[in-house]
């Protein structure tokens, strides 16, 4: 008999499904599925499918197999913000391969979350350090969007009343692309500027040519790249200084190698500086995924957008981490908020953290100078003198393109700058002169002019001074074994779905499979550079464009980018693409986007970036959207009316049974329907965004499509949409090919500039072959399979814990989607124990918390989705019940209500072991709740971790090893 | 600490002292219970000018945060250091280390005494 993938995704198999429909009283599957969907909203039978029947695993990876063979990798050497790396082994074995690190989820719960915290902090530290600045974050998307988010920083930080931000005209080329694009939504009026280190300047209108040196620009503030996109190394401390005096702020967009060797951006004067840390262990992998840097000067950190790791103590005064100023996020600054980017690039982050632990300061310092020795070397026998780092243009008059296609042909990509300069870019793996004698042939030059090099390639002024990574993490680890065990050991403190249910609503925690993940590290996948010729990514582009198509498909849309690299910004890009839509018929003034106040806080910031004005749609007490306050807003805002963005099923975990009528209502003003479709594993197979009146979604591929969680990142947000909005979604000016179906369709027949919401053409393609595959392996029907199964599991879990907690919402039949909200208000008022007690007392029984207070305060929202089997399912539900008669124990007077179990969770060894016992409550009880714990047990490394002190005391690097002691 | 009797109050959850031409502002008890522990004060300067009912200050917590309104017009003549320093006098003190802004005005607004404001919180 065939082995079915499906039935390997799918944690409950006929007979266990049959014990749940019979808890939840329907006869199958699908009736009730079918009862909880209103019917109005079913799919159609489609005439035929892109989708093909489900492949085996092992025909979907000889499928895959065939796609990489359609690749073709060559040596890269053209730079522009992407290098060619070598992946310790050891890194790539037990980080990017290893499931402990790829199937965890953001450490929103910081007790279970200790080890990828720590990996983090020291990713902050090593950035902090290399910039000279006081505070990193905890990564950003890419550099191109870490250079928006500076240009925006930039503005809220400034005193100066300048709308202008200069751009340095020696800026990446997709750099400059992305800050087209974000800056035209909001309004900045971004000027190019060719600076020398004297302090000229020379600017430019992106339309016309430069002016001769002017007076300084006033400006919010100015982005330098260093070393610039063409290799310049110059000094920036003047231009920088005239930036600050004028009240603007400096960015300096700056390579974190090249800083091992050069001045720091906080030498410089910088006040905030940003990158990349693909070069730092992370391939390619034809633009990503891999992790951007933001770091800013003292007095700057809560300006910060993004995720900040910090130190705090736990309820035992040791030291413990945690994300700290969470409150800048958009879950609750919804509008106000510093940046829409949720998620960070944690998995990335964290190889490009142990990449600098392995190697440690002198490594890393020999690496740099390998690659710099070898840039000089070939400069001199190519006989260019400058000011560079590692990349080097050669003038070669009227021959680039022909010296391009040569050393194509011998398996060199260069990057042709015009039609008489070329660019050469060395990196880690050119560092060892191989590529040295291909390129000799190629330019003509003679070997024997090599000898030893002395000095250095950049001014004097600019040569790094003291000793940066002096923390002993950057100093021990330098065997494998070594590195092997701090990886395990960093590992062991956390939770992941090896170890068992992360029941987070909203999330999706499914299965990430093992034959998904195979294709990500394979070379053809993972050794392309994001501007590689069109013809080295044939198997890329098909994958690409299937996968497309399937999500178009599987939708209700018409057209799909993959290019957002997290969901806040697909969800950006799908109103950009609305904006633009408007525009293009004249419609100027339509900007007003409504959310309904029980909307993800992150709908509001992307609204506002995409220069939209929110205005707030009241919700009933069910949690639906009020359909009479929506007609109001509708009608108040006929004129102005751009959006409306909900979510479906809706935030609260239900199935509106109105949400054709508010389609509806919108598109009669001249409204779009922007449907958030983070909560697609409910729908999947069932219903369509785009059948019942959406004309633009974002997806999670991390949620719905299999790609895993990596502790926090990396993400894929498509954005699909509607033919008519097709030709204002994402693109890129360096793209291989124009994926996107439907482009031809423009109402206009204007051509218009790119929308660019990712630094790489397609995002991050190395992870696509993951959700290929899984719709590869299940096909549509297996698709609707595990929406049946996510949602029977969730109405089974409500049916289960009803009376015990309060099921908040419910829609037709009384049935939830995929996920059920738990009220614990009314056990806090009758036993003084919340939800933050019930949270932390599931580690103690062995399980990742669910989703606390969202979308609604004082709750608790699970969702189990389709991957858990029975047995995992019923190990929770009892969990929660046994916590409820704990907490029943405390009302009860069994135990005082402040000492008892639930208060003092989690519990770690140290806890139970060390002194006294003086506890209302047996150290067996507090660690051993259950008895099937003894023989397989999580422990949490730390108590309840203070959030308070952390955010009051703020520390964002290593602290010294003394304060473990 | 000041009697919470003998304040006034607004409607956003400000009590406030009037001491001759100057008022004395900060968040009430309950204000400091609803957002939690808090870690960070953002207080206009002193000699800045303020409006009624204009958002002139935040006051962050870990999970929330509050927006200070100004109850009067006038001008800023002292803006609380100590809770700058230390943010948890918001919580420990709310009715005095924990004050906020000292404001001079020239006319005093209506607003609510204490038993209006103990009805709007239902406490």
């Amino acid at each position: 008999m065939t082995d079915h993938f499906q039935d390997r995704h799918i944690g409950t198999d006929a007979a266990a499904q049959a014990t749940m429909l019979a808890a939840v009283g329907y006869p199958t599957v699908d009736a009730l599925v079918n009862a909880a969907v209103p019917p109005s909203i079913h799919v159609k039978p489609l005439d035929g499918s892109s989708i093909p029947a489900a492949a085996s695993e092992r025909d979907a990876l000889a499928e895959l197999r065939r796609l990489a063979g359609s690749n073709r990798v060559r040596r890269s050497m053209i730079g522009l913000g992407y290098y060619d790396t070598i992946t310790p082994a050891v890194i790539k074995r037990n980080v990017l391969e290893n499931p402990s690190w790829y199937t965890a989820y953001t450490p929103y719960q910081p007790e279970i979350s200790q080890g990828r915290l720590e990996a983090l902090i020291n990713f902050q530290t090593m950035v902090s350090d290399l910039t000279g600045m006081a505070t990193a974050n905890a990564s950003m998307l890419d550099e191109g969007t870490a250079v928006v988010e500076a240009m925006l920083l930039a503005r809220r930080a400034s005193g100066s009343a300048s709308n202008v931000f200069l751009v340095d005209a020696d800026a990446l080329p997709q750099t400059k692309a992305l800050l087209r694009t974000r800056a035209e939504a909001v309004g900045i009026d971004l000027r190019e500027a060719r600076w020398s280190s004297s302090g000229e300047a020379a600017y430019r209108d992106p339309a016309d040519g430069f002016d001769t040196p002017s007076a300084a620009q006033p400006a919010f503030g100015a982005l330098i790249q260093y070393p610039g996109a063409s290799g310049r190394v110059w000094d920036p401390r003047e231009v920088i200084a005239a930036v600050q005096a004028q009240g603007g702020v400096a960015v300096v967009a700056a390579d974190l190698l090249a800083l091992t060797l050069l001045a720091s951006p906080g030498d410089l004067g910088a006040d905030v500086a940003v990158g990349t840390s693909q070069r730092f262990g992370v391939p390619m992998g034809f633009g990503g995924p891999h992790a951007g840097y933001m770091a800013v000067r003292a007095g700057l950190e809560r300006q910060l957008p993004g995720r900040l790791v910090g130190v705090s103590q736990d309820a035992d005064g040791h030291p413990a981490y945690r994300l700290s100023l969470q409150a800048r996020e958009q879950h609750i600054r919804r509008e106000k908020a510093t940046s829409n980017i949720c998620t960070a690039q944690v998995l990335l982050a964290v190889m490009a953290s142990m990449y600098a632990v392995y190697h440690g300061p002198h490594g890393l310092k020999r690496i740099a100078q390998s690659v710099n020795i070898r840039a000089r070397l070939f400069a001199r026998r190519v006989g260019v003198h400058g000011d560079y780092f590692d990349t080097v243009t050669v003038p070669v008059p009227g021959r680039a393109a022909a010296i391009v296609a040569d050393a194509g042909e011998r398996g060199i990509l260069l990057h042709l700058v015009d039609d008489d300069t070329v660019s050469v870019s060395f990196d880690e793996t050119s560092a060892d002169g191989s590529l040295d004698a291909a390129l000799d042939e190629i330019f003509g030059l003679d070997a024997s002019t090599d000898g030893p090099v002395d000095g250095q390639s950049w001014p004097d002024s600019l040569t790094r001074e003291g000793d940066y990574l002096t923390h002993p993490v950057f100093n021990t680890h330098r065997s494998e074994t070594a590195m092997m065990r701090y990886l395990k050991y960093l590992a062991d403190k956390d939770y992941a779905l090896d170890r068992g249910m992360i029941p987070l609503g909203s999330c999706t925690m499914k299965l990430n499979a093992a034959t998904e993940m195979e294709a990500v590290t394979w070379p053809e996948f993972a050794g392309l550079h994001p501007f590689a010729p069109e013809s080295d990514v044939e198997g890329y582009l098909q994958l690409i464009g299937e996968l497309q198509g399937w999500l178009a498909e599987v939708t209700g849309y018409d057209s799909v980018s993959l290019q957002p690299n997290a969901g806040s910004q697909g969800e950006l890009a799908g109103l950009l693409a609305i904006r633009g839509y408007h525009r293009s018929r004249g419609d100027l003034e339509r900007t007003v986007c409504l959310i309904p106040s029980s909307a993800h806080g992150t709908n509001a910031a992307s609204a506002v970036l995409a220069g939209m004005r929110v205005v707030v749609v009241a919700c009933d007490d069910l949690g639906n959207v009020d359909l009479d306050d929506l007609r109001v807003k509708v009608a108040e805002h006929a004129g102005d009316l751009a959006a409306l963005m909900i979510t479906y099923p809706s935030t609260h975990g239900v199935y509106e049974h109105e949400v054709r009528a508010i389609c509806e209502a919108v598109h009669e003003a001249g409204g779009q329907v922007y449907v958030d479709g983070a909560n697609l594993n409910a729908l999947l197979g069932y219903a369509r965004f785009g059948d019942f009146g959406g004309d633009v979604s974002h997806l999670n591929l991390h949620k719905t499509f299999c790609i895993p969680h990596g502790g926090g990142g990396p993400g894929v947000g498509p954005v699909a949409a509607k033919a008519h909005l097709a030709p204002f979604l994402p693109s890129h000016p360096m793209q291989q090919r124009d994926l996107i179906a439907g482009r031809s369709s423009s109402p206009d027949g204007v051509s218009r500039p790119h929308t660019v919401i990712s630094a790489a053409p397609y995002g991050s393609p190395s992870i696509l072959p993951i959700s290929w595959a899984y719709v590869r392996m299940m096909g549509a029907e297996g698709l609707k399979a595990a929406t049946g199964a996510a949602v029977l599991a969730a109405n089974y879990v409500a049916v289960r814990l009803r009376e015990h907690y309060p099921v908040l919402y419910a829609g037709d039949n009384g049935l939830v989607a995929h996920e059920c909200i738990l009220d614990l208000r009314p056990l806090k008022e009758a036993t003084g124990i919340d939800n933050n007690d019930v949270a932390k007392r599931l580690i103690d029984y062995g399980f990742h918390a669910p989703t606390m207070s969202f979308p609604v305060p004082g709750t608790l929202m699970i969702e189990p989705t389709e991957s858990e089997d029975l047995a995992e399912i019923d190990r929770f539900i009892d969990a929660m019940i046994a916590i409820k008669e704990e907490a029943d124990a405390v009302a009860a007077g069994v135990w005082p209500a402040d000492d008892n179990p639930l208060v003092h969770a989690p519990h770690t060894a140290q806890s139970v072991i060390e002194g006294e016992w003086n506890h209302a409550y047996s150290r067996e009880l507090a660690v051993y709740p259950l008895r099937s714990l003894i023989r397989g047990k999580y422990w949490p490394p730390v108590r309840r971790v203070d959030n308070a002190y952390g955010d009051r005391n703020l520390v964002c690097a290593c602290p010294p090893v003394e304060a473990f002691a | 600490m000041a009697d919470p009797k003998t304040l006034q109050y607004t409607a956003e959850h400000e009590w406030v002292l009037v001491d001759g031409a100057v008022a004395t502002v900060g968040i009430t008890a309950y204000a400091a219970e609803k957002l939690g522990d808090i870690v960070f004060v953002d207080l206009p300067k002193a000699g800045s000018s303020v409006a009624e009912g204009k958002v002139v200050g935040e006051i962050e917590s870990t999970k929330s945060v509050g927006e200070l309104f100004a109850p009067v017009n006038g001008t800023v003549v002292e803006a609380n250091d100590a809770v700058v320093a230390s943010p948890e006098l918001v919580n420990s003190d709310p009715f005095g280390e924990g004050w906020l802004i000292k404001v001079e005005y020239a006319e005093l607004p209506a607003l609510l005494s204490f038993d209006e404001y103990s009805k709007l919180t239902g406490e």
